[in-house]
């Protein structure tokens, strides 16, 4: 207990050292020329081109329609990911209540029904999911680029556990206060709800985000193209040429990573205590 | 269960609507589909498709190719799921060791967790670039002449390597909370009765945290089996030809590239079942945590 | 069994918060010392810093002449019995009891021995095989006992054990942990911030409070020659009514109220006045006494509890059933049993009588008991 502090910081650093070099590297990078980068292999301080790049990566009208800039690309990650995880709480907050509040005949179907949606992850059922939104007509919108990926239980296990673990008497009283179940819902559990909600949203949003297979598959129109599209793209671009842009590449890299990183640093607590909530 | 419920007719239904709609539509109809077509062959010129039974099962299964490729990723799999957890184990222990400095270890540890797939594949190609690539410089050192992207070894270490980087931050975040659930009064008693650190904890607090590191090692095996997806598409730049690929990969690959449905389809399957298996433990295992504690 | 020596100990926090403020105790071998006081007056962080679970950060702690300040808990010969208990959850009690025993390579054969001596003695050869999660509240305080007890350390340390028990079960095990400690003769801390715990336990009692010892001494001195306020009102349940009053000459003035003091009060001008509610007694109306004005009473079974107010004051006495209850009584008071403390800094004052007020304490060697 007295002793081996030292040790334990210096492993500390170097894990940390490990974890965060790559994107402090990757940062640092981008701001260089590619010829720079080629010649001398990646950076470990910036250099001056930091403004330039960016304002390249954002901006320049670039793929193969020349339609879709980093900007674009840009707000459909964010549409991606506000759009899912607004659609996520909603969807499973009302399922939860249900579940959990309302004695009904086919409650335990659905439940189950909701469960077993944890059996099968979307790279399993790739392919038709692609089929059925294509023949839905939902290929290249953002309906179709959120949606399906709304099926699935874990919003609604978050929730229908909080919820159980909300006292009895609360609805109780609710009740004598003359609250029907949707006054309640609204006035009475959804505030309760706020720290939790709060930290649901910022792991929806960053998994929204952070969406690749989905979004590579079912966007071919590259006005529609997130981020992460965008990052395989530039990839193959690539294939044949002779530097390849690695200044550019990284401050995709770089803007694809900053929203959501930054969000989980900022609400560091909050996205904690989500992430510790679902082990239960 | 709850002790007050409330019994309308019909809200409860409307409140389930949306989200059962979804899951129906994007959940149980491809799934059915994906079922289906896995006994079917297509027709190559989109002409129907002819039911072939479990053909399609048994080609895969039978195949030379499908066979290499499961046995990398069960070997994938074991390494990334290790890995992470050893080094996510390893530093938890440690910031829950230190107070000064903790949540400044804790912060950065945790940002890594919200990098994407495809970006840690991006820049774990950098990293192994043939040009740019520190470690490909490093391993030089000893002689190691490292080719990610032709040799196989080589990208099948990149790959792993990425992966695990990636994966360390969730363990983390996971494991510190465990630890620090452990009532800091069994703590002082094993500190107490025990004057070994490690000993205290292999007899006292690796036990207690049996339940959460069960949870995370479904959690991380469903993780090195699909969410890896981006990295090794990231990372194998569309030539898939000699590269390491994952099973979950090959499905993609077999279905998108390969056009072959019914493969494809069979494969989905033969993961379902895999998932299947994994997500059953799990829930029995953590309905019994519940009476543990 | 060992002697154990806190000399000048302080605990000081980093951001300035002084939790104990060198605190001097010395205990002797075989001595159960009760540290007692509210919450926030250091006494669990001074025995925690005794057991190693806090560092020391001024001072020395010797056990048994050792200074181990920079030993590790495991280390320094002692057991300590938590308050939730803190048995090892996954492990049964068998296993609780000789785990710390396995990890000092005391022999199988020895561990068996001292398990099956310590689950006799607490009565838990019924439960060997149980695991926590199975047991009652007094059950597996037992076994945080038996754990300690197999160790035969040179000290147990005790950290409100009885806290989380219910009323009765409290009050039989503060019987138990008694008899246990005079039958094996270990030295004892206790930590309490129960007076009446610390009364019945004690050989000796120090009285915390922010930090800093009010007092130290046998429970009898505590209680009849309290060595402030604090510690006056502290110990002993009613607390002792402390009052307002003013010395001039012979004559102790307490708002009304005038009682002769026949000189033997060395002070003179504004002073508190110390009345236990026991000592108090009702006298007829036409006597000289204290003029009461009764507020509400509380029936305690045996006695009453009548609170009302003297002058302006409030003040409680402890009446017998058969004293009757009007709306003004009078009250009287015997000279000898009032304390003085001083008005500022609330330290007792001396009286010539006080001295004869402590009978000499009732104790029974070892041998005496079964």
């Amino acid at each position: 207990m007295y002793r081996t502090k030292f040790f334990d910081h210096l492993i500390l650093i170097l894990g940390a050292a490990f974890l965060i070099g790559p994107v402090v590297v990757a940062l640092m990078t981008s701001t260089h020329e590619a010829a720079e980068i080629h010649r001398q292999g990646l950076m470990l301080t910036p250099g001056g081109h930091f403004v330039d790049t960016y304002e390249k990566v954002l901006t320049r009208e670039g793929g193969f329609t020349g339609q879709v800039t980093g900007l674009r690309m840009i707000m459909n990650s964010l549409i991606l990911g506000l759009g899912f995880a607004v659609g996520k709480i909603v969807l499973s907050m009302l399922a939860a209540y249900a579940i959990v509040y309302f004695r009904f005949r086919f409650a335990t179907l659905a439940f189950w029904m909701i469960f077993t949606t944890l059996l099968l992850p979307l790279e399993v059922r790739i392919m038709p999911s692609y089929e059925v939104v294509s023949r839905l007509g939902l290929l290249n919108s953002y309906t179709g680029l959120i949606v399906p990926l709304l099926a699935s239980a874990t919003g609604t296990f978050f929730f229908r556990q909080y919820f159980k673990s909300v006292p009895d008497e609360l609805l109780e009283a609710a009740r004598i206060d003359g609250a029907g179940p949707f006054k309640f819902f609204i006035d009475v559990l959804v505030p309760l709800s706020q720290t939790m909600i709060a930290a649901v949203f910022i792991i929806m949003f960053v998994y929204g985000w952070n969406q690749y297979l989905w979004p590579v598959l079912m966007t071919t129109d590259e006005s529609f193209y997130t981020l992460m599209r965008g990052i395989k793209q530039i990839l193959q671009v690539w294939i044949g040429s002779q530097i390849p842009d690695y200044n550019e590449a990284f401050a995709l890299a770089v803007l694809a990573m900053l929203p959501p990183v930054a969000i989980v640093v900022l609400f560091q607590s909050w996205f904690i205590k989500g992430l510790t909530e679902s082990d239960k | 269960m709850k002790r007050v419920q409330f019994s309308s007719p019909v809200l409860p239904y409307l409140f389930l609507l949306p989200q059962m709609l979804v899951v129906f539509v994007f959940f149980y109809w491809p799934s059915v589909q994906a079922i289906q077509s896995s006994f079917y062959i297509e027709d190559p010129f989109g002409f129907g498709s002819t039911f072939v039974g479990a053909a399609n099962y048994t080609d895969v299964l039978l195949s030379p190719e499908y066979q290499k490729i499961a046995r990398f990723t069960a070997v994938f799999t074991f390494l990334v799921t290790v890995l992470s957890l050893g080094l996510g184990l390893l530093l938890a222990v440690k910031a829950d060791a230190v107070i000064r400095g903790a949540s400044a270890y804790k912060t950065i540890l945790i940002s890594v967790y919200a990098i994407a797939p495809p970006v840690a594949g991006l820049i774990g190609m950098m990293f192994f670039d043939q040009h740019i690539g520190p470690f490909v410089k490093f391993a030089a050192w000893f002689g190691w002449n490292m080719k990610v992207g032709l040799s196989y070894f080589d990208t099948a270490f990149a790959m792993i390597a990425v992966s695990v980087w990636k994966q360390i931050p969730y363990n983390f975040i996971i494991i510190l909370s465990g630890l620090q659930g452990i009532p800091a009064a069994i703590r002082e008693a094993a500190a107490i009765d025990c004057r070994s650190g490690t000993r205290r904890f292999w007899t006292v607090i690796l036990p207690l945290l049996a339940p959460t590191a069960f949870f995370l090692l479904i959690i991380n095996i469903t993780y090195a089996l699909f969410d890896t997806f981006g990295i090794i598409d990231v990372m194998v730049k569309d030539k898939a030809a000699d590269n390491p690929i994952t099973l979950v990969y090959k499905v993609y690959l077999d279905g998108f590239r390969g056009n072959d449905i019914g493969s494809s389809s069979a494969q989905s399957v033969i993961l379902m079942v895999v998932v299947f298996v994994l997500t059953v433990a799990q829930f029995r295992f953590i309905e019994r945590r519940v009476h543990y504690g | 069994m060992a002697s154990i020596e806190i000399n000048s100990v302080s605990k000081t926090y980093i951001g300035g918060t002084t939790a104990v403020d060198a605190v001097d105790i010395q205990i002797r071998d075989g001595e159960f010392i009760v540290l007692v006081g509210p919450s926030g007056c250091g006494k669990s962080t001074l025995l925690r810093m005794v057991a190693g679970l806090e560092t020391i950060s001024d001072g020395t702690v010797s056990i048994g002449g050792r200074v181990v300040n920079d030993m590790e808990p495991a280390d320094r010969d002692i057991a300590m019995v938590f308050q939730n208990y803190a048995l090892y959850p996954h492990m049964t009690v068998y296993e609780n009891l000789a785990y710390g025993l396995k990890n000092r390579r005391t022999p199988k054969s020895e561990i068996e021995a001292r398990v099956a001596e310590a689950a006799r003695m607490l009565e838990l050869e019924p439960y060997l095989a149980r695991k926590p999660r199975a047991l009652s509240g007094g059950q597996r305080q037992r076994v945080a006992m038996g754990r300690a007890i197999v160790r035969k350390p040179a000290a147990f340390l005790f950290d409100e054990p009885l806290s989380n028990l219910d009323a009765k079960l409290r009050v039989s095990m503060r019987g138990e942990i008694r008899k246990l400690q005079r039958r094996l003769g270990t030295t004892a801390i206790y930590v309490t911030h129960d007076q009446l715990e610390a009364m019945t336990l004690a050989d000796r009692l120090v009285v915390l409070n922010g930090g800093k010892i009010e007092q130290i001494g046998t429970p009898l001195e505590v209680y009849h020659r309290p060595a402030s306020t604090f510690v006056a009102s502290f110990i002993g349940s009613p607390a002792m009514n402390l009052l307002k009053g003013n010395l001039d000459g012979d004559q102790l003035a307490i708002g009304p109220a005038v009682i002769a003091m026949a000189g033997a009060v060395a002070a003179s001008g504004a002073v508190t006045v110390g009345l236990r509610a026991e000592d108090l007694r009702s006298v007829g109306a036409n006597e000289a006494g204290l003029p009461f004005e009764v507020d509400y009473v509380e029936e305690l079974g045996a006695h009453r509890l009548v609170h009302g107010l003297l002058g302006d004051q409030p003040l409680s006495a402890m009446l017998p059933l058969e004293s009757e209850i009007t709306g003004r009584m009078t009250l009287a008071v015997a000279p000898e049993r009032l304390h003085f403390f001083d008005a500022e800094t609330t330290r007792r004052i001396e009286t010539p009588f006080a001295r004869q007020q402590i009978a000499a304490p009732v104790t029974f060697a070892p041998s005496e008991l079964v």
